[in-house]
């Protein structure tokens, strides 16, 4: 795993030196092995400090919007699961595809470092990462699917766009069914599920992480955060009425959102957010058909796109009431 | 000095939530946080850290504080604002139970603030001792001693058993009252420190150097170039505010009904857009501006105005939760390194 990052830094070094692109938006080095940041390095000097492992969780997509309407030709490393953002963003038209050059660069599952605490494995100074294992604080060995972030379990794969590809070793695991937790949610009565869901979103504290890393949530401005709207929230009256940002976020992003799995990722109080958007991903297929948003940018979106044979609204009774 | 068996913790949770308001980490759904202790919630006073801090039970994201009714032309003004009465929280670090004299010294001086004050002056605040400080913590940096937090009664968890020493004539009256405790000597205790001492003193960030951030450096450090890159990840989100002990702004929020107004009071967050926006314009435009007043506040401005006192504890919180792995550590270690 070391020599991809190897490939990495010579890639993103012949990028800038060959004055392909005048900046590399990847990842760099934190405190420890395992803060790693998104960061633009300007300078084959300033990539220094950059890295790729696997704690580059982080979607780079949206930083995309920004990027690529500055001047120049922006380089980026997307893993499978970020290149379907870019291509949702093509899709509509929130960045500049000509100013930025893109690197699929291979993926075998990124890290949560809540998981390795949670093996009893204490401070992680260090981590070797090998296909199928890791090798933390040069000891003690873990299965690498043990302390992999949940999206990764449930693997896109493929890069979806590029213009170049940085593949040594193919992804073979991540085949689990992303649909499990849906199917159970599903199986509940209301009662249940309203119980799971007030439980869950009684935690959110309305930091807007899960909306602010959404490659999927691009409007300039957020209604949430227009104060004439009324409905700018922070005010709550109980600790359940979250439920209203999240059901609504989930709604905007419906057809759109390409299950990249930030939301859950960032969420400070571990609430499973990626659960709505997979049931409005799954509805969504079973309404039209097998749709993947951002696979493929010529293919018309489901709910922005009519055809006679749409679903009715009464055609579904859904609820378990 | 008291003591109880670990094994019969749940005795002493009882006996003190029968005897007033019990609040303590309680684990729901995978997160901890403070809560309300009652029979059959999950209490967990050995991971080291709530997600939120103690400061929510003294300054809540959300307080419900006046009433405006409207009847023809007459306004009734309604206080809303709760009373409380001697309330316990239990399992208070050290480093939160610092942010509290952060806090005081905003919330307490002229103009007092009352609902902060009321709830203030009816804690009983019993601490803990940091057994297993993590990695990202760096309370020492702010020479706040993990090992012997204080607080009105200071507990340790050691070879199962908890031990109780009260600091404070209000902690003393409380322990007094349980009858579940029995009188133990210091020596655990006492060792107890000298292992947390040991262990603190090997933690990564536990040297970091302040030197730099001081009043005098104001203008210096404000105009320093690293700015942008140490902000440039940066989401704009308010995690690293609402998790944050110190953070003390808040917005005021009405809301309209049938016959009148009701008015909130709620955290709100530097690093939101619309924080500074004002009737002509926002003076901080961009996400640079807002992540550098968040730090330039924390060590700066705010020692500035309080005696030297910086308004972070180093509960380490935002190094663990930012999304993108931004933090104020990082912010000491580049501007500090000239």
């Amino acid at each position: 795993m070391q020599r991809l990052e190897v490939a990495f830094l010579e890639k993103a070094k012949e990028l800038l030196s060959s004055g392909q692109v005048n900046r590399v938006l990847a990842y760099k080095k934190g405190e420890f092995c395992y803060d790693v940041s998104p960061a633009v390095f300007y300078s084959v000097e300033e990539l220094e400090n950059a890295v790729y492992n696997g704690f580059c969780g982080a979607n780079l997509s949206k930083y995309l919007i920004q990027e690529s309407k500055k001047e120049g030709k922006v380089a980026v490393f997307l893993k499978p699961c970020d290149t379907y953002s870019f291509n949702q963003l093509i899709k509509e038209h929130r960045v500049n595809r000509e100013n930025v050059y893109v690197v699929g660069i291979e993926c075998q599952g990124k890290f949560s470092i809540e998981k390795f605490y949670k093996t009893g494995v204490g401070f992680v100074a260090s981590v070797q990462e090998d296909l199928d294992s890791v090798l933390v604080n040069g000891e003690t060995k873990i299965d690498r699917n043990a302390v992999k972030l949940e999206r990764c379990l449930v693997c896109k794969k493929q890069h979806v766009v590029y213009d170049e590809l940085l593949v040594i070793n193919e992804k073979k695991d991540g085949d689990l069914d992303r649909f499990e937790m849906v199917k159970k949610l599903e199986a509940m009565t209301a009662d249940e599920r309203f119980a799971f869901w007030k439980e869950q979103l009684s935690k959110c504290i309305r930091c807007n992480a899960c909306r602010n890393v959404c490659p999927a949530c691009t409007c300039t401005k957020c209604v949430f955060d227009n104060d004439d709207s009324q409905i700018s929230s922070k005010a709550n009256a109980d600790s359940f009425e979250e439920k209203l940002f999240h059901i609504i976020r989930a709604f905007h992003v419906a057809g759109r959102c390409t299950d990249c799995g930030e939301c859950s990722r960032v969420c400070p109080q571990n609430i499973p957010l990626h659960l709505l958007n997979r049931k409005y991903i799954s509805d969504i297929n079973e309404f039209y058909g097998e749709f993947e948003a951002g696979k493929d940018i010529a293919q018309k979106g489901p709910l922005t796109n009519y055809t006679t044979g749409d679903i009715e609204p009464n055609d579904f009774k859904g609820g378990n009431k | 000095m008291k003591k109880i068996a670990y094994q019969n913790i749940d005795k002493l949770y009882g006996e003190l939530a029968s005897n007033l308001d019990l609040y303590m980490p309680i684990k729901k759904a995978g997160a901890l946080n403070f809560e309300k202790y009652e029979n059959g919630k999950e209490a967990d006073i050995e991971t080291l850290q709530t997600v939120k801090s103690v400061k929510d039970l003294f300054f809540p994201q959300v307080e419900h504080f006046v009433d405006f009714k409207t009847d023809g032309t007459k306004i009734d003004v309604i206080d809303t604002r709760e009373i409380r009465s001697e309330f316990a929280i239990f399992g208070v670090r050290a480093c939160d139970l610092k942010s509290l004299e952060v806090l005081d010294k905003v919330f307490l001086q002229e103009p007092v603030d009352s609902m902060y004050k009321n709830k203030r002056d009816n804690a009983v605040i019993f601490t803990l001792a940091c057994q297993n400080p993590h990695a990202s913590c760096f309370c020492k940096v702010f020479d706040i001693d993990a090992s012997s937090p204080k607080g009105d009664v200071e507990c340790h968890l050691t070879n199962g058993v908890l031990y109780l020493n009260p600091i404070t004539e209000k902690g003393a009256n409380l322990v007094n009252k349980l009858t579940c405790l029995e009188d133990a000597t210091s020596e655990s205790v006492d060792l107890n420190k000298q292992e947390i001492k040991a262990k603190i003193d090997a933690l990564p960030f536990s040297n970091l150097d302040l030197s730099v951030f001081k009043g005098e450096n104001l203008m210096e450090l404000f105009d320093r170039k690293e700015w942008e890159e140490l902000s440039k990840a940066c989401l704009g989100c308010g995690t690293c505010t609402f998790i944050c002990p110190t953070c003390q702004c808040f917005d005021v929020r009405d809301f309209k009904t049938n016959n009148g107004v009701k008015r909130f009071r709620c955290w709100d967050s530097c690093m939101y857009s619309e924080f500074t926006k004002m009737a002509a314009e926002n003076p901080r435009k961009n996400q640079m501006q807002r992540f550098r007043q968040r730090f330039m506040h924390k060590l700066v401005y705010y020692p500035s105005n309080n005696g030297g006192l910086y308004s972070c504890v180093g509960c380490g919180r935002c190094v663990k939760k930012c999304p993108q792995s931004l933090n104020i550590v990082k912010v000491i270690k580049k501007l500090g390194d000239k």
